[in-house]
């Protein structure tokens, strides 16, 4: 029990997925312009997260290690995650066309989000079972979350303040995500994983 | 050798797994006709005044579907441009001069002595803001006529007027910086 | 409701909650609160506008030149949400005209201007006397007739408000006038506390309530004797007296000072159980009820340090505020200002012919040291001053980068119209931004939007109802031309003399055109003008036949009728034989021409024909 919560802190604040390992910044930068859309992409990838770590566990343990076939580790994990992906593209289109088209190009490019196939590799290295697994990815999704929203309830502040004109649009964007990066890198060291 | 009919087997299992997932999936989820337009079309003006090159608010509304430019609207003025920027998730752009200067609202006004009752301004009338019959006196509804200018051009003797409408004081807009008194006598 | 009886009980007790934010700005009351409420001395032209009330205007009951007396009613009330508007004094309505208006755009708007006489009457007063004995109805039309609105600034109909269909349990008369310079509740209550209790009485009695609250700061310790005084004896009412802070007498700040309870984000007052009305408007039920008076008149403090006599005057409604200026002793600096109303919430009057209405309880007239004018906005510092000084809890700082920013949206969420433009956020602001300007601005804007959204709504019902009319005519139509074809297929099909009949008619028509062609060619004029002759000719023989048939009808009839028809057809005949006279000599000219002639002619008349075609294409 205590093994899955330091995990989860782990994920979330110590070595959080955006801020500290710097995996999955398109959408972090491209979708956080406005706090529904945020909303709207952290449970999109939380739930892309959580079901294809999962998948990509059992694939990888009951497909690909028993027939010695770890060299096609990189292909079916994307496999596994495209599909993760055009399910959950399908399921918010039906549920919430509005979110759809706000999150445009951003909701397929989950699919490419480094931070999905690196918790599934990860996970790998790390040698996990499925629970901790399971754990992992949810974990780095409410991280990955939480990073999301927080910036973008920061940048549409931003937006109607008075930033001076070199600053405005993706630079101020930029330097507020540095030195929340930098917020976050206080959390070294609170567990070591 | 083995090793490779071993990937080949095992992809194509996955891929028939993963193929009858979305397979269901698509069917499950199936999404019928984009209502984009129907929202675009409730942001616009509907005064059907035909300054965007477009028969009509909907026409317009079909064409930013398919991605036309969002900046042709004068009736609608910057608040719609602003509205179809958050909707389609484009920039918002200065209204196009091309397209008409942002104007008072106006409304139509017939001089009903100069009026021959022809009927030609009703059937120009997008809205039917304009009641009257053939050889009887025509006069415009106010609160529904929308300024758009399409009874102006088919009246044969040019009696319709275009007013600006007088806004009472309850809806009056305060404008930024309020005007000091200078001489009080 | 348990709540409700242990407010009554803790209302009893003294108990006096807070209200967070407010600001303490120098009160400036002494200016103008040293003397009794003098009378202004009448004035020439009293300018009272229709619309003096939140709400609508009915018909006006005067003409231009009519006379009238004082306190006759000018404008009617039948609609809801109308109050009628009295004449001030009796005179003589000189124009019903758009004239300056009691409002920050100084629009013009319809006034009844009356111009005063030297005869003064009254038309007789109808009072309630026995009010006690009257139902809630009676006194609230007497309320409505007699013309009053809420006098504390907003103007809202008072036989509205007390007619409130919500079980109303208190009733608070605020006399609190929290705004700077402003003394006209002060000396009302210090003068007149008797008339504002039974005014007190008679609306409770209206509502119903169990308990009245009078309301009055603690900067105003004659008019707490003296309204204590009045109180004393009376069942169910109660002074209050709260600390001096800007703005306790905020409807919802005064109703949270008293009773702990915040009134929610688009409710009233009457969903909790209250009705709150000011002590003028009290005064002026006492007067409507038991002495049948119209308000037509209120008391106005005249103040600021540019009037070398600040006091109160009791000023009729329609005098203009020159007026009130020049009997204070107006004496204007450069780029003088005059405010209508207090220095956090009036607005500034541009044209000295503003009349005084119904809401105006000051005319400030300051100096640019003591107030100075606004200053040059700067950038917000962010330094949360305004947040801690809304008394309303809302984010002005936020509500003013929106603002900025036109994000309608974000300002309806940060509840901007639960904004009651106090102007405390704006009074404490170290960058001197105009906040309340920007929310008013704003408020305007989204209020336009809202009203755009409903008229385009409309407008695109009706378009599509037009286009689905349209399909439907044109259906209809080939409908129709298809069902006569049809029918008249099938009846050709049915009856085949009919085929004969139109075979025949066709024929008869096919011969008349090649006869009349024959005998066009026959008597063929030289010129075009002769053929102009020629068709005259023709058409003046038909009118002989005509006139000749008449007449023979006529001489038929003219034993049996009188002598009109027998007029008309002389008349008639008359000109017909002037014209006689002209074919039958051209008649007479032209004879009938030779064969050879005839080739001529024709031949004349071909190139007469072309020259005429090329006369008229060029």
């Amino acid at each position: 029990m205590t093994e899955f919560f330091l995990l989860l802190i782990s994920t979330v604040f110590v070595n959080n997925f955006v801020l500290v390992k710097f995996l999955g910044l398109c959408p972090f930068m491209g979708v956080s312009s406005k706090i529904e859309t945020a909303m709207g992409m952290a449970m999109a990838t939380t739930f892309v997260l959580t079901l294809a770590s999962m998948s990509s566990y059992l694939i990888n343990a009951y497909i690909l290690q028993p027939l010695d076939l770890e060299f096609l580790r990189t292909i079916s994990f994307i496999l596994v995650i495209a599909v993760v992906v055009q399910f959950t593209e399908m399921v918010v289109h039906k549920t919430s066309p509005k979110l759809y088209r706000l999150l445009g190009i951003f909701l397929p490019l989950i699919t490419t989000n480094c931070a999905v196939l690196g918790v599934a590799l990860l996970n790998v290295n790390a040698e996990h079972n499925f629970a901790q697994s399971i754990v992992y990815g949810f974990g780095a999704a409410v991280g990955f979350s939480l990073v999301l929203v927080l910036f973008a309830a920061m940048r549409e502040r931003i937006a109607v303040a008075d930033v001076p004109s070199p600053f405005k649009g993706s630079a101020i964007a930029m330097i507020t995500a540095g030195l929340m990066s930098l917020a976050f890198l206080g959390f070294a060291g609170l567990v070591s994983f | 050798m083995q090793i490779i009919l071993y990937a080949l087997l095992a992809l194509v299992i996955l891929a028939v797994i993963f193929g009858a997932v979305l397979g269901y999936a698509s069917v499950r989820f199936k999404v019928e006709a984009d209502p984009l337009v129907d929202q675009l079309n409730d942001l616009l003006p509907q005064t059907q005044c035909g300054q965007c090159g477009y028969p009509g608010c909907k026409p317009y509304a079909e064409a930013i579907a398919n991605g036309d430019e969002i900046n042709k609207c004068p009736p609608g003025g910057e608040a719609t441009i602003k509205n179809i920027a958050d909707l389609m998730g484009v920039d918002a752009k200065p209204l196009d001069a091309a397209h008409g200067e942002e104007d008072v609202k106006k409304v139509a006004y017939i001089r009903e002595d100069e009026c021959i009752g022809c009927t030609k301004c009703i059937q120009a009338c997008p809205v039917d803001a304009i009641v009257g019959a053939s050889k009887v006196m025509h006069t415009v509804i106010v609160d529904e006529c929308t300024g758009c200018d399409l009874c102006v051009e088919p009246c044969p003797v040019d009696c319709i007027d275009m007013v600006p409408v007088q806004q009472p004081t309850s809806h009056w807009k305060w404008k930024e910086p309020l005007i000091p008194i200078k001489n009080l006598s | 409701m348990q709540s409700e009886l242990s407010l009554l009980e803790q209302i009893k007790q003294d108990k006096i909650w807070e209200f967070p934010g407010g600001i303490h700005p120098p009160e400036q009351k002494s200016l103008s609160n040293q003397t009794a409420i003098n009378d202004l001395p009448s004035c020439q032209r009293y300018y009272v506008p229709i619309k003096q009330h939140i709400g609508s205007t009915d018909d006006i009951l005067v003409n231009v030149g009519d006379d009238v007396l004082g306190n006759q009613a000018l404008t009617d009330a039948n609609l809801a949400m109308t109050v009628p508007v009295h004449a001030p004094v009796a005179g003589k309505v000189v124009a019903i005209e758009p004239h300056v208006s009691a409002h920050a755009s100084a629009k013009p708007e319809l006034t009844i201007v009356i111009e005063r006489s030297d005869n003064q009457k009254t038309i007789s007063a109808q009072p309630i006397k026995k009010w006690a004995s009257e139902d809630r109805l009676t006194l609230a039309t007497q309320i409505k007739k007699m013309g009053l609105s809420g006098m504390g600034g907003a103007g809202f109909p008072t036989h509205i408000k007390v007619n409130s269909a919500k079980p109303i349990d208190v009733l608070i008369l605020n006399g609190v006038e929290c705004e700077p310079y402003i003394t006209s509740d002060d000396v009302l209550m210090r003068e007149f506390a008797h008339d504002i209790i039974t005014g007190g009485q008679i609306l409770q009695h209206v509502l119903q309530s169990k308990i009245c609250v009078i309301a009055i700061e603690d900067n105003k310790p004659e008019a707490i004797e003296s309204i204590k005084k009045a109180c004393e004896g009376i069942e169910g009412f109660k002074v209050k007296v709260v600390p001096t802070k800007y703005p306790s007498g905020g409807e919802k700040q005064l109703i949270q000072l008293l009773t702990g309870e915040q009134v929610p984000s688009g409710s009233i007052p009457a969903d909790l159980g209250i009705v709150m009305q000011n002590v003028g408007t009290a005064y002026a039920v006492k007067e409507a009820i038991i002495d049948g008076l119209p308000l037509t008149k209120r008391v106005v403090t005249i103040t600021g340090d540019r009037v070398s006599a600040s006091q109160n005057v009791w000023a009729l409604l329609g005098t203009p505020v020159s007026e009130l200026l020049l009997h204070a002793g107006f004496n204007p600096e450069k780029d003088q200002r005059v405010i209508m109303g207090g220095p956090m919430m009036g607005f500034a009057v541009l044209d000295a012919a503003m009349p005084v209405i119904k809401t105006t309880n000051c005319i400030l007239a300051p100096s640019a040291y003591k107030l100075p004018e606004q200053g040059v906005e700067q950038a917000c510092i962010r330094c949360g001053l305004c947040a801690d000084a809304c008394p309303a809890e809302l984010l002005p700082q936020q509500l003013q980068w929106f603002s900025k920013a036109k994000d309608h949206e974000k300002l309806e969420d940060y509840n901007l119209f639960d904004c009651i433009e106090c102007g405390a956020c704006a009074y404490v602001c170290p960058s001197q931004i105009p906040l309340v300007q920007y929310y008013r601005t704003s408020k305007a804007e989204i209020r336009e939007a809202q009203q755009e959204k409903i008229k385009s709504d409309k407008a695109k019902v009706r378009f599509e109802q037009r286009q689905e009319r349209l399909e439907r005519e044109k259906e209809a139509r080939l409908a129709k031309h298809k069902a006569s074809a049809e029918k008249r297929a099938q009846a050709l099909q049915k009856d085949t003399s009919a085929k004969d009949k139109i075979a025949a008619a066709l024929a008869r028509a096919k011969a008349k055109k090649a006869a009349k062609a024959e005998e066009s060619n026959a008597s063929v004029p030289a010129t075009v003008e002769e053929d102009a002759a020629a068709a005259r000719k023709a058409k003046v023989a038909e009118a002989i036949a005509r006139a000749k048939a008449k007449k023979a009808s006529s001489q038929e009839s003219s034993q049996s009728t009188d002598a009109a028809p027998e007029a008309e057809t002389l008349a008639k005949e008359k000109p017909t034989s002037e014209n006689k006279e002209q074919p039958e000599s051209q008649s007479s000219e032209q004879a009938t021409p030779s064969a050879d002639e005839l080739r001529k002619q024709k031949i004349a008349a071909a190139i007469a024909k072309a020259k005429a075609k090329k006369a008229k294409s060029d």
